[in-house]
């Protein structure tokens, strides 16, 4: 052994000093709390390609119904029921503006003698689709946006006040809440759409009147973990006042929990502004959601499937998309959390 | 223990309770009235027709009797469905609602169980993509899209099996219990996969791989029993999916269950049956979770049910 030691040749190594200020260097740069969840994002695939889907689907929302010069509303019973027909790929024979009739496959647009181009088809009363269903898509995300966003208000706010003060307190706050989340969702939200007026603020109303417990309680037991810490104690010695307490320095540390919340709320108040919809208790004609798309689609299924498939499509899609986002979100805010 | 459950059912009673007046006092605001459809009758038939479903009196006195009947377990009678109770009408009508949820329930879990397991198992490979993507498209799709493509598709264009209705047997029940079960699938196969994978890592898996247990073994005995238990509280949202799916997918199916039936009671206005079924579905509901809270207890002694000394 000691021989083949000897036998290496001595020039070939450099004697180093480790130099003891290197040794406490940052290699990296420091990143903030945001800054390392974006980049846990960013590693997800499917939450990266929903973002992508999502904002998509959100452009398309708003520019769609202006996009191919038909309104959602004119109706024009020479136009009824038309199947799709897009320029481009009507060569490939889907979209292609043939239909069934009577049981035989027909191009109808030669039929009936129509020049124009009904992206994805007309309904019954001639209302383009391809604007009927980016108003409904629209609607809808509007919805679940204004819902999830009173969750989040109303929820916070409980949530923060009953865990924060404690006592007395988050006794009555809580003994409050232990008797309403006995309610289920679906009745309270059905009962409250049959005394209002049907409508957007309905809906809204409806799912959002039980909707802030589960963020309350989450809101409450994040607060109570956090409120006994040093860096608070250390704020309230220095005189900060409770609000200020609450908001700066206790809100930074739920924030990244309320985000993974929410966007699991939208795609619920997605879900519910769809189902009540489609029995026939959420919005009313000719408002369009994509709820009463669905319904109106089912309605006709048999014989225009068409109708029912692009309404399905987009919801199924947007549903997807929230909730690999919220999954990506939840593990790049809190890893710790499963779940 | 003992005192915890006392109070969990003291809960459940001022819970159902309030559901029962705040159902009752929503139904006097409604706009309509469920005999606005005799529009007929004149003013002394009207009158007669009312005096005989009690809604001549004043509210409180209609209250007042409604509770009393509540606390005998009688729900009142249809208004829709002349002179029949809503007692027998639900009684009628739950037995196709059981079965779906049943079979929905039972397939849901065991397929789900299966496909969380081999996600687990497989970590990373073609078969955890394949059954998290199915488990993403079962929480996402709402049921109501996925029975109506289901009717289209293996129904109406394949002619596999019966579009709806419940006069066909077994048969009739399988799409409708399909389009049900996605959600119970979805959930246990998320849950499992969690549960398998923060398992399979603890320190009692390693001891039984080092003592040279078979990998089979290892998985289904050591790991997948402590991987399940808390399966149970799942059950808690699942019952109310299942409710909620039950609403749309009896209506797609044309099935005769309470659902169906709670969804054309709204649109006839019988006040009656929309109040006995919203108080049926809701101790459904409270009674499920209450089952949930205390078994997952019972079944795992390292939970501590809050405030209990058990």
């Amino acid at each position: 052994m000691q021989k083949d030691y000897e036998q290496l040749p001595q020039d070939k190594f450099k004697r180093i000093t480790l130099n003891s200020d290197h040794a406490e260097r940052i290699a990296k740069p420091s990143l903030s709390f945001w800054q390392d969840a974006w980049l846990r994002l960013r590693k997800n695939k499917g939450a990266v390609v929903s973002l992508v889907v999502l904002v998509l689907m959100i452009i398309l929302a708003l520019v769609g119904p202006h996009l191919n010069g038909h309104d959602g509303t004119t109706q024009n019973l020479r136009h009824a029921n038309l199947p799709p027909k897009m320029q481009g790929i009507e060569n490939l024979g889907v979209m292609d503006g043939v239909g069934n009739l009577g049981g035989k496959k027909i191009d109808l647009y030669e039929m009936k003698k129509v020049d124009e181009y009904y992206w994805f088809g007309t309904d019954g009363l001639g209302r383009d689709l391809f604007t009927r269903l980016w108003q409904g898509t629209q609607i809808s995300l509007l919805i679940a946006f204004v819902a999830a966003m009173i969750d989040l208000v109303i929820g916070v706010i409980y949530g923060g006040v009953s865990g924060y003060f404690g006592g007395r307190t988050d006794d009555i706050m809580q003994r409050i809440v232990e008797i309403l989340i006995g309610i289920p969702t679906l009745i309270v939200v059905i009962l409250m759409l049959m005394i209002m007026e049907p409508g957007i603020k309905a809906i809204i109303i409806a799912i959002s009147i039980t909707g802030w417990i589960g963020m309350s309680r989450i809101v409450r037991a994040q607060i109570l973990k956090f409120k006994n810490q040093e860096f608070v104690l250390a704020a309230r010695t220095l005189g900060t006042n409770d609000k200020k307490i609450m908001s700066k320095h206790l809100m930074p540390n739920v924030l990244g929990i309320i985000i993974i919340n929410t966007m699991f709320t939208i795609p619920n108040a997605i879900f519910f502004e769809a189902f009540l919809s489609f029995i026939g208790i959420g919005l009313q004609p000719p408002n369009a959601s994509l709820g009463t798309l669905i319904n109106d689609g089912y309605k006709v299924m048999e014989h225009q499937p068409y109708v029912l498939l692009f309404p399905a499509i987009v919801i199924s899609v947007l549903m997807i998309a929230f909730n690999l986002i919220g999954d990506g979100l939840r593990d790049a805010l809190d890893p710790k959390m499963k779940d | 223990m003992v005192k915890y459950i006392g109070k969990r059912i003291i809960y459940m009673f001022i819970t159902m309770f309030l559901i029962a007046t705040a159902t009752f006092f929503l139904m006097q605001t409604l706009p309509g009235s469920p005999i606005a459809s005799y529009s007929k009758l004149n003013d002394t038939q009207k009158a007669i027709v009312e005096k005989k479903y009690g809604i001549d009196k004043p509210t409180p006195v209609q209250y007042a009797i409604y509770m009393k009947n509540l606390a005998k377990g009688d729900l009142g009678t249809s208004f829709a469905f002349k002179g029949k109770s809503v007692n027998d009408l639900l009684a009628s009508r739950i037995k196709p609602s059981f079965i779906l949820g049943a079979q929905a329930m039972v397939f849901g879990t065991i397929i789900g169980i299966l496909l969380g397991m081999l996600a687990a198992l497989r970590q990373n490979t073609f078969w955890d993509y394949g059954s998290t993507f199915l488990a993403i498209l079962g929480t996402s799709i709402p049921s109501f899209v996925f029975a109506a493509l289901l009717q289209y598709y293996v129904a109406s264009q394949w002619h596999l099996l019966p579009v709806g209705l419940w006069n066909d047997g077994w048969k009739s029940s399988i799409l409708p219990s399909l389009a049900l079960a996605m959600g119970p699938l979805a959930l246990s196969a998320r849950f499992i996969r969690t549960e398998m994978i923060e398992v399979m890592s603890s320190d009692y898996i390693t001891l039984a791989k080092a003592k040279g247990a078979n990998k089979f073994e290892i998985a289904f005995k050591h790991a997948f029993r402590n991987a399940l238990i808390p399966l149970v509280t799942v059950l808690g949202p699942v019952a109310a999916g299942l409710v909620t799916g039950s609403l749309v997918v009896e209506k797609i199916f044309a099935i005769p269950g309470i659902g169906e039936q709670f969804v054309s009671s709204i649109m006839v206005n019988d006040f009656a049956t929309i109040m006995g079924t919203t108080l049926f579905f809701s101790a459904f509901l409270i009674v499920v979770i209450f089952i949930v809270d205390i078994l997952y207890g019972v079944i795992d002694p390292r939970i501590r049910l809050a405030g209990g000394k058990s």
